[in-house]
């Protein structure tokens, strides 16, 4: 079973719900796998399962975390290898069941066994932070909060931030869990006009690295609805260009920060203002 | 096993500390005792069911002088709960305990006949920075996120860092955020009406010293997003800059 690896465990959180966490898990695991590495993303939204949808996998799920859990079935047979990427894997919520069914001891178990097999675990947490929340940071090496540049998402962002440093097995142990910022669906032209908290705000009160900046777009709404990560479906589109980018940093590498700027026509623009 | 084996329970021994009144005794006992009473005649039953330690280090008494004061205190009304600063051989049987590790607090001001209810007496105001206090202050060199309470009545509370909205920071003393205040801070929260709130830039939700408080809408909108602080005048919670 063991193929001598040991994967890093990445949360993608962020308190409220809404801000993109299942989008970007998509993105960045395609992106992950993209680049070579062997991914598996697992939906932590018991009850409320969309990673399926946003993976395009929804008709192909057998068996789910829960039933791994429960030891209905293995893991290998509940995994979900992707069409278009042969090393992103999918571990599907159950829809049927909620929170509860999520163990301790079982989730230990299960992201213990992937840890041999992959190289990233990329766990889509569910919003709040109750149990399915703190179980899909539970066993976190790294985090990515992903925030909205508006008040309401980096307050709870903040509160997330203080869980992963008090309620994770690595803060437990006494370390510190990888904190990367992740700002999504920024509206240049809003940011410009001073209607959105500005990065600098952001950054200043979250007081954690950025990690990426990845542009409020019709790319992403038409990525989700064809069921493709943005990165596969629209691979040089601006969300995931950006969403490449963060990964990449995410890997270690040094890549510059380019903060999204008006890349639509003259006439949009006069039109955006207009209708803002 | 027998069930009786089973049934019980070892003993469980906790460690309580209590506040004392402490009595420094100065050579000449007579004329120490002779200012006591000068005090209790203005201050009626004022140490009257308090417990009372005795601090010996200055007065140089023998056993038999110190059960002699003993004597004198229990003649007007004042039980002594135990003694520091001798050798522990000196320390008959007959004699209150030994007291070691007692840590300082705040001097008690002795209130003058008018105010000396029973309340007065319950809830003493401090009078002046305690001489041998040991500092009770808490550092956090961290950000207090969002959902965080650090509550530390002990004393002062320092954050390094900032205190984001919906945190809070309760403090039995002061308060001194060098990053910037989003969340609530609560001062003096164990009835310390001399502390106060310092923060290097405030967009606070609320600032409390003792039971007195402001929300951001009863505060100023020209404090907002500069250094500032608050402390008690009287019955009133002031908030201004600090420039």
């Amino acid at each position: 079973m063991s193929e001598g690896k040991s994967a890093r465990v990445l949360v993608v959180t962020s308190g409220k719900g809404g801000v993109g966490k299942t989008t970007s898990t998509a993105a960045i695991g395609a992106a992950l796998a993209h680049l070579g590495e062997k991914v598996v993303v697992i939906d932590f939204d018991v009850g409320l399962r969309n990673l399926d949808l946003v993976l395009g996998a929804e008709r192909r799920v057998v068996f789910d975390l829960i039933n791994v859990i429960n030891g209905v079935a293995k893991l290998p047979q509940a995994l979900i290898k992707d069409k278009r990427l042969e090393n992103l894997f999918l571990l599907p919520a159950s829809q049927t069941r909620d929170k509860d069914a999520l163990t301790e001891d079982g989730v230990a178990k299960v992201i213990a066994e992937l840890r041999t097999k992959f190289d990233w675990i990329v766990c889509d947490s569910p919003a709040g932070i109750e149990r399915g929340a703190t179980l899909a940071m539970r066993h976190a090496d790294a985090a990515i909060i992903v925030t909205n540049p508006e008040v309401s998402s980096v307050r709870d962002s903040d509160r997330i931030i203080g869980l992963l440093d008090s309620k994770t097995e690595k803060a437990e142990r006494g370390e510190c869990v990888d904190k990367h910022l992740l700002i999504t669906r920024y509206h240049p032209w809003r940011a410009a006009r001073g209607e959105m908290l500005s990065i600098d705000d952001v950054l200043e009160i979250l007081s954690i690295p950025l990690i990426g900046i990845i542009p409020e777009s019709e790319e992403v709404l038409r990525a989700s609805n064809v069921g493709s990560p943005v990165t596969l479906n629209a691979p040089l589109s601006g969300p995931a260009r950006a969403y490449f980018d963060a990964t990449k940093r995410l890997k270690g590498e040094q890549i510059p920060m380019q903060i999204p700027s008006e890349s639509r026509g003259l006439f949009n623009k006069l039109f955006g203002r207009k209708a803002a | 096993m027998s069930s009786l084996i089973c049934q019980r329970q070892s003993l469980t021994f906790r460690a309580r500390s209590y506040m004392a009144f402490v009595f420094t005794p100065q050579p000449p006992i007579a004329d120490w005792l002779a200012d006591l009473d000068a005090t209790l005649e203005r201050s009626k039953g004022f140490f009257a069911g308090h417990p009372v330690a005795l601090d010996l280090s200055a007065a140089g008494l023998t056993p038999p002088e110190i059960g002699e004061l003993t004597t004198n205190l229990a003649e007007r009304g004042i039980r002594v709960l135990g003694i520091e600063g001798i050798e522990p051989h000196h320390v008959t049987p007959a004699l209150p305990p030994l007291l070691r590790g007692g840590r300082g607090a705040q001097e008690i001001e002795i209130p003058e006949p008018a105010a000396s209810t029973p309340e007065a007496a319950a809830t003493p105001e401090p009078a002046r920075a305690p001489q041998k206090q040991e500092p009770a202050s808490l550092l956090i060199d961290s950000p207090v996120r969002s959902g965080q309470s650090v509550v530390y009545i002990e004393g002062d509370v320092t954050v390094l860092g900032s205190v984001g909205s919906g945190a809070e920071i309760i403090a039995g003393g002061s308060i001194h955020i060098y990053g910037t205040l989003r969340g609530l801070a609560m001062a003096g929260a164990s009835g310390n009406s001399r502390a106060r709130i310092f923060c290097h830039r405030f967009e606070g939700e609320l600032l409390a010293i003792g039971p007195h408080y402001k929300t951001a809408d009863e505060i100023e909108a020209s404090l907002r997003r500069g250094p500032a602080q608050a402390w008690l005048d009287g019955n009133t919670l002031k908030i201004t800059a600090m420039n």
